[in-house]
């Protein structure tokens, strides 16, 4: 008996054998035609929205380019990294050796692609960052293979600082969460302000996710600056907005905020956002007829406005496709496909933009304000702002 | 801090302190008096708040929103304890963490598919949308101070339910010994139903109570859940007033946690809850 047991073993083993012979030529052969894109976007919880929005801005690129991708056939591996870091490391792991993708796309938040890029620099995996804005990701921990179609938390509360400045305010006190985010546009927001003569008075924070700010409301009011600058997101935007304006701050002294503060929220602000001014790289009246197009297409495909996360993933498709173009439908390459997306010149609907050393966009940092349902355009705050990627050594 | 701006903050922590009661209430039922762990009772806030954005869409209206939702949650918390949650008394309380952590997922993916991943606000009524000015500057929302209120009555309510009739001296006593009491001749079953629809109601009420001024969206209910274990566990397991004292406790230590100690701010609620439960293991109020 055992020795009949051992005899089939050995024979399946033998047979499996002859079928990955057969299918290993068959594979290399396909793998000059096809790209395989791991997408690790958050499509359950709190960014759920924003996931989906980056997907859906990907995909209509690449159908657009009528399903390829420089010629290459698409192929997507797709993962819910359900905006949880813990599970980040795991999950960028199993796209690149399980799934054995080209090209990792994510994600929206910070603490997981700053996993998911330590994998990417471990696998030396090209990876392409739709939104996490943390700035080490194109700072201290640059790297060849890590690029970034979005922003640097710097770049949108650095704009801002200057206007502040500019419309006379010399005394601001600042509100976000305790997180990397938070502080990191605090601190750009500070570093333009200050170096326009004004001057932060008080820096307040709350522990996130916490959206009591009620205690904060009595200290501005006591404090009574010029201005307030914070940031916000999603629920804890609304509420700080509402809140804002139910406490009559709204009347006395101006808000301010990154552009996260008013995008995806106004509606549920349901008023209290009316008339607030925000900084970002997108605005929803845009007149370059890139823009146009791309918002008719989008809204005719989802059957929704597109946002700013959506142009987002159609701008990371945008720069894979300038590196797979290089190739000219050779074997992919990951270094010809970096050096090409370093020098590329991206048609974005937002306008047009480079990629720094560092690999974040050079791009215009609109000022916007709310009208009715849209952060409506208002000027270019800073043109073409560089990242200052301190700490990047490449 | 100035006096004016003390005073403030004192009524910033009532305020927050009372709807924190007001979000910990139900858990008070089904946790504290019927000893089910349920962890999907931050669901059930989330579930009343999407109740209140989608029928005060329908009705214009946050009151009638509250009239209408507050029997669908009822009947919603009865069908589930005759589906799930009956099954489950004499079980191991591993399997009521399991059921409820389920329910989570579940009740988040419905959500998702039925109204979307986006952020959504309610109007808060015509009648309470004033606001009282404080100092020069600085006013309150009228909405704030009326839902103290509630939850003040809501605390007084509870407490004559539990501990001054005779459904109240029922529950308790099932909750000593379900056998018993069944042997009394009480429909300990229906009883039971009774007190988990009501708990469920509660929590969907503090959704859509809070609905106005906490906007509705995807998660919400996670960040309600752990603050509402902390407030019965502070307050001792199973007392009304106990999680009302707590609820105040907790108000008042996050309120000036933010103020005077801004670095600890994060810290402070559990903090406060080491130190209440190394001082008084069983809460701050014992079950009798």
């Amino acid at each position: 008996m055992k020795n009949a047991r051992m005899n089939r073993r050995t024979l399946m083993q033998a047979m499996l054998g002859v079928i990955a012979g057969a299918l290993v030529p068959l594979g290399a052969a396909q793998a000059a035609e096809k790209i395989k894109v791991g997408l690790m976007l958050p499509y359950t919880g709190t960014y759920a929205a924003l996931g989906t929005a980056i997907t859906n801005g990907f995909k209509q690129y690449v159908q657009e380019q009528g399903g390829k991708l420089g010629g290459y056939e698409v192929e997507y591996s797709v993962v819910d990294d359900e905006s949880d870091p813990s599970k980040a490391t795991e999950n960028a792991s199993k796209l690149v050796k399980r799934d054995n993708v080209d090209v990792l796309v994510g994600t929206v938040h910070s603490g997981v692609a700053l996993a998911m890029a330590k994998v990417a620099r471990d696998t030396k995996t090209l990876l392409i960052i739709p939104n996490a804005g943390a700035d080490e990701l194109t700072g201290p921990l640059c790297a060849p293979n890590v690029f970034r179609s979005s922003f640097s938390a710097w770049q949108p509360a650095y704009a801002m600082g200057k206007i502040v400045a500019e419309r006379g305010h010399k005394n601001v006190v600042t509100v976000t969460w305790k997180y990397s985010f938070g502080e990191q546009s605090v601190a750009g927001f500070k570093e333009a302000f200050e170096k326009a003569g004004g001057k932060v008075a008080k820096e307040l924070y709350l522990p996130f996710p916490n959206v009591e700010f009620q205690p904060f409301l009595t200290e501005i009011a006591s404090l009574k600056p010029d201005a307030v600058f914070v940031f916000f997101a999603g629920g804890g935007a609304v509420k700080f907005v509402k809140d804002y304006d139910a406490a009559g701050l709204k009347k006395s002294i101006p808000l301010y905020g990154s552009g996260f503060l008013t995008d995806g929220t106004i509606d549920a602000m349901g008023g209290s956002g009316e008339g607030l001014l925000t900084t970002l790289h997108y605005a929803d009246n845009l007149t370059n007829p890139k823009d146009q197009a791309f918002r008719k297409a989008y809204a005719m495909n989802y059957k929704i406005q597109p946002d700013v996360y959506a142009v987002q993933g159609y701008d990371a498709a945008q720069m894979l496709k300038t590196g797979l173009d290089s190739l000219k439908g050779g074997k992919f390459d990951k270094d010809a496909v970096i050096k090409a997306m370093e020098t590329a010149k991206i048609d974005s609907p937002r306008g047009a933009f480079t990629l720094s050393k560092a690999h974040n966009p050079v791009q215009d940092i609109y000022l916007r304000k709310v009208e009715g349902r849209d952060n409506k355009l208002v000027g270019v705050a800073e043109k073409a702002l560089a990242d200052p990627a301190r700490g990047c050594r490449m | 801090m100035d006096f004016v701006s003390f005073l403030i903050q004192v009524l910033n922590s009532l305020q927050y302190g009372l709807l924190l009661f007001l979000v910990a209430s139900g858990l008070t039922l089904v946790f504290g008096i019927m000893g089910i762990i349920n962890l999907a009772h931050g669901s059930f806030y989330m579930v009343g708040a999407y109740l209140a954005f989608a029928l005060t869409s329908l009705t214009g209206n946050l009151m009638l929103a509250i009239a209408l939702g507050l029997p669908l949650a009822f009947v919603f918390g009865a069908i589930l304890e005759w589906a799930l949650f009956s099954h489950l008394y004499k079980r191991d309380h591993l399997e009521q963490v399991l059921l409820t952590y389920g329910l989570i997922l579940i009740f988040e993916e419905l959500r998702s598919l039925a109204v979307g991943d986006d952020v959504h606000g309610v109007t808060i009524p015509e009648l309470f949308s004033a606001s009282i000015p404080l100092s020069d500057n600085l006013s309150y929302p009228l909405y704030r101070l009326v839902i103290s209120v509630v939850c003040l009555a809501l605390a007084g309510g509870l407490y004559w339910l539990i501990q001054k009739t005779r459904l109240g001296m029922m529950i308790r006593a099932g909750s000593h010994d379900r056998d018993m009491v069944k042997a009394l001749g009480i429909d300990i079953n229906l009883l039971y139903r009774t007190v988990f629809a009501l708990g469920v109601a509660l929590a969907a009420l503090a959704g859509m109570l809070a609905a106005p001024i906490s906007s509705v969206y995807p998660g919400m209910g996670s960040s309600v859940l752990i603050i509402s274990f902390v407030i019965v566990v502070i307050g001792g397991v199973g007392s009304v007033w106990g999680a009302l004292v707590a609820a105040l406790v907790i108000g008042f230590a996050d309120t000036f946690g933010k103020v005077l100690l801004p670095d600890l701010a994060g810290l402070m609620v559990y903090l406060v809850m080491a130190v209440v439960l190394l001082w008084r293991p069983e809460g701050i109020f014992k079950k009798a």
